[in-house]
C-alpha cells in the first residue's frame, strides 16, 4: 500500500454539468444512479496503470477531487473551497455541451484554481481576465471534458465540436466529449480512453518523473506535516 | 382624444417595465444559465410589467394625472390581465416545468400539467371557504372572488416574510450578535476538514485495491474447476465483500462528517467577513441602522399585538411596514433562490418568483387602500368591489405576529446551538 504514491486531480466545472457522474464513471466503472448536489468536496479514487503494457508498468492511485459549487457563490464559500486547491497535479475542466455558459465559465474556474496554487517561484498574476499566455506556461496538465453529448441533435454536432475545439486550443489541452450515463464512450480502445490514459500518464510524469525547480508545494508547512502523519498512520 | 393620449402613455410605460423585467431576468436571475425556453422570460417580464403598472396607476390616482375615465378603464384592464396571468398562466407553466423535470412523466407532459393546474384551482377555490369573502351579491366567477383569494394568499406571504425579515435583519446587521471568530479557529477547522478528506481517500484506496484484487482473483478462480474450487471462491469473496461493506460504511460516515465540516467552515468564514465589514465605516453605519431598525421592528410587533388584543384595525399603514421590511428582505430572498436553483429547476424557480411577486403587488394594492385618503379610495373601492378590507388588515397583523415570534424562536435556537457545536469540536 505504501508503495503506491499520491496523485491529486481536481474536477472543476459549473453546478449540474455532471462532475459527480463523471467521477463515479471513471472510478467505479459504473453509471451513477442518483446524482445529487455535491456539498463541499467529494473524493474518489481511480487505480491507474502507468505505462500499461510496457516493462515500466506501475500502478498509481489517482485521487479525483470533485469540488462542488458555482462561480457566483458567496466569498465565504469560495475561501473555504480554496482549501481543496492545494498541491494539485492535474485539473479536469468539465462543461455541459448543451449549455454555452458553462464552457465560458471554465476560464474563470481555471483561474480560481490556479491562482490559489501559485508556487513561490511562479506567481500567477490575474486581474480576472483571461490571458492565453498564462495557460501556455502553466505547468499543471489540463483536460477538457464535455458532457451530455447524447443530448445534442445531430445537426448541431459540428457547430458544438468546433466551439469545443477552440476551447481546447485556448487551454492548450486535449478534449473529450461524452455522456456520463453511458460507459461505452470510455470503453477500452476508443480515442476517448486513449486521451484519458495519456492525460493521467502526463499527470503522473509531471508529479514523479520531472525534477522541477519549483517543488510540489503545500500552502503551509503545518499541512505538510499533517499529511505525512496521516499517510504514515494509514498505510 | 385624451383617452388615446392616456392609453399611449400607459402603454409606453408598460413596455418600459417589460424591458426592465427582461433585463433583470437576464443579468441577475439567469446569470449563470442559458435561457432555453424564452416563454419563462416572457411570462416573468409580463408579470413584472403589469405589477409595476398597478403601482403607477395608484400614483397617477393620487397625482390626478390622466383623466379619471381612462384611469378607471386601465385599472380594470390591468387587473383583469394580472389576474389572468396569476391564476391561469403562471401556475400552468409551473406545473408544466415541474412535470418536465420528472423523468417518469415525460410522455404526457401536457396532460399532467393540466392535472396539476386543476388541483391548484381546486385548492385555490377551497381557500375561500374559511374566510369571510363570499358575498351573496356576487356570482361565482366575479372579479371579487378572484381578487379576494389572490389577496389572501398575497397578504399571508407578505406577512410571513415581513415577520421573518423584521427579526432577521437586525440580527444580521447588529454586531452584538456576531460571535468572535479568530483566524486560528478557521485554520483549525480547515485542518480538520483536510484530515477527514485524507482519511476518506485512504479508505477509498483500500476499497479500490481490495476490489481490484478480488477481480483479479476472480479471474484466476474461474480457471479452477471442481467442487473444491467453487467452495473456495465462495468463502474468499464472502470475507472480501464483508470487509468492503464495513469500510464503505466508514467512508459514508466520514463523507457526512466532511460535509458538515465544510459547512461549518463556510459559516465561520462568513462570520469573520461580517466582523471585518462591521469595522469599516459602511459597516458601522449599517450597525447603527440595525439598532434603530430593531427598535422599529420591536415597536411594530408590539403594535400588531395591541391591534389583535384590543380588536382594533391598524391605523398605521401595514403597507409601508411591509414594503420596508420586504424590500430589505428581498435581497436575502434572492440569495436563497440562487442557492437552491440549479440548471433544471431554474425555470420553476423564476416562475414561482413571478407568482409571488404578482401576488405581493395585488395584495399591496389591497392594503394600500386603507392608508389612502378618502378621496382616492373611491376608485379603488369601485374597481375592487366590496371586499372586506378590515379583514385583510387583521389577517396581516396575525400572520405578521406569528411569523415574527416563530422566527425569533428559530434564531434563538440556532444561535444557542452554534456555540455548543464550537465546544464540541
Amino acid at each position: 500500500m505504501a508503495s503506491l504514491d499520491r496523485v491529486k486531480v481536481l474536477v472543476l466545472g459549473d453546478s449540474g454539468v455532471g462532475k459527480s457522474s463523471l467521477v463515479h464513471l471513471l472510478c467505479q466503472n459504473q453509471v451513477l444512479g442518483n446524482p445529487s448536489w455535491t456539498v463541499g468536496c467529494s473524493v474518489d479514487v481511480r487505480v491507474q496503470d502507468y505505462k500499461e503494457g510496457t516493462p515500466e508498468e506501475k500502478t498509481y492511485y489517482i485521487e479525483l477531487w470533485d469540488v462542488g459549487g458555482s462561480l457566483g457563490s458567496a466569498s465565504s464559500i469560495k475561501s473555504t473551497r480554496a482549501v481543496f486547491y492545494n498541491s494539485v497535479n492535474g485539473i479536469m475542466l468539465v462543461h455541459d455541451l448543451t449549455n454555452k455558459k458553462s464552457s465560458q465559465n471554465l476560464y474563470r474556474w481555471s483561474l480560481e484554481a490556479l491562482s490559489k496554487d501559485s508556487s513561490p517561484t511562479r506567481v500567477i498574476v490575474s486581474n480576472g481576465d483571461y490571458d492565453r499566455e498564462q495557460f501556455a506556461e502553466n505547468s499543471v496538465p489540463l483536460l477538457l471534458i464535455g458532457t451530455k453529448f447524447d443530448q445534442i441533435a445531430e445537426t448541431k454536432r459540428t457547430e458544438v465540436l468546433t466551439r469545443t475545439a477552440f476551447l481546447s486550443e485556448d487551454f492548450n489541452a486535449e478534449e473529450i466529449n461524452l455522456d456520463c450515463t453511458n460507459p461505452r464512450y470510455l470503453a477500452a480502445g476508443t480515442s476517448n480512453a486513449v486521451k484519458l490514459s495519456r492525460f493521467f500518464d502526463k499527470v503522473i510524469e509531471k508529479r514523479y518523473f520531472t525534477r522541477d525547480p519549483s517543488p510540489v508545494s503545500f500552502s503551509s508547512p503545518v499541512l505538510a506535516d499533517m499529511n505525512s502523519v496521516v499517510t504514515l498512520l494509514f498505510f | 382624444m385624451s383617452f388615446l393620449v392616456d392609453s399611449i402613455i400607459m402603454f409606453t410605460s408598460q413596455v418600459l417595465f417589460f424591458g426592465f423585467g427582461w433585463l433583470f431576468f437576464m443579468r441577475q436571475l439567469f446569470k449563470d444559465y442559458e435561457v432555453r425556453q424564452y416563454i419563462v422570460q416572457v411570462v416573468f417580464s409580463i408579470t413584472f410589467a403589469f405589477s409595476c403598472t398597478m403601482f403607477e396607476l395608484i400614483i397617477f390616482e393620487i397625482l390626478g394625472a390622466l383623466s379619471s375615465n381612462s384611469r378607471y378603464f386601465h385599472w380594470k384592464l390591468n387587473l383583469y390581465v394580472i389576474l389572468l396571468v396569476l391564476i391561469f398562466v403562471v401556475p400552468f407553466y409551473i406545473g408544466y416545468f415541474v412535470v418536465s423535470n420528472i423523468r417518469l412523466l415525460q410522455r404526457q407532459k401536457l396532460l399532467f400539467a393540466c392535472m396539476v393546474w386543476f388541483t391548484f384551482m381546486y385548492f385555490f377555490w377551497k381557500l375561500g371557504d374559511p374566510f369571510p369573502i363570499l358575498s351573496p351579491k356576487h356570482g361565482i366567477l366575479s372579479i371579487e372572488q378572484l381578487i379576494s383569494r389572490v389577496g389572501v394568499i398575497g397578504v399571508t406571504l407578505m406577512a410571513l416574510l415581513s415577520g421573518f425579515g423584521a427579526v432577521n435583519c437586525p440580527y444580521t446587521y447588529m454586531s452584538y450578535f456576531l460571535r468572535n471568530v479568530t483566524d486560528s479557529d478557521i485554520l483549525a477547522l480547515e485542518r480538520r476538514l483536510l484530515q477527514t478528506m485524507d482519511m476518506i481517500v485512504s479508505k477509498k484506496k483500500r476499497i479500490a485495491m481490495t476490489r481490484r484484487q478480488m477481480y483479479q482473483r476472480g479471474e484466476d478462480q474461474n480457471k479452477q474447476t471442481g467442487l473444491w474450487g467453487m467452495i473456495k471462491s465462495v468463502t474468499s469473496t464472502q470475507t472480501g465483500s464483508e470487509n468492503l461493506s464495513l469500510i464503505q460504511q466508514e467512508v459514508d460516515a466520514l463523507e457526512e462528517l466532511s460535509r458538515q465540516l465544510f459547512l461549518e467552515t463556510v459559516e465561520l468564514q462568513a462570520t469573520k467577513e461580517r466582523i471585518e465589514y462591521s469595522k469599516t465605516f459602511q459597516g458601522k453605519y449599517f450597525n447603527f441602522l440595525g439598532y434603530f431598525f430593531s427598535i422599529y421592528c420591536v415597536w411594530k410587533i408590539f403594535m400588531a399585538t395591541i391591534n389583535i388584543v384590543f380588536d382594533r384595525v391598524g391605523k398605521t399603514d401595514p403597507v409601508t411596514r411591509g414594503i420596508e421590511i420586504t424590500v430589505n428582505y428581498l435581497g436575502i430572498q434572492f440569495d436563497f433562490f440562487y442557492a437552491i436553483s440549479s440548471n433544471k429547476s431554474s425555470n420553476v424557480i423564476v416562475l414561482v418568483l413571478a407568482q409571488i411577486m404578482g401576488m405581493y403587488f395585488v395584495s399591496s394594492v389591497l392594503l394600500m387602500r386603507m392608508s389612502m385618503p378618502l378621496e382616492y379610495r373611491s376608485i379603488v373601492t369601485e374597481v375592487l368591489g366590496e371586499l372586506q378590507f378590515n379583514f385583510y388588515h387583521r389577517w396581516f397583523d396575525v400572520i405578521f405576529l406569528v411569523s415574527a415570534l416563530s422566527s425569533i424562536l428559530f434564531l434563538y435556537l440556532a444561535h444557542k446551538q452554534a456555540p455548543e457545536k464550537q465546544m464540541a469540536l
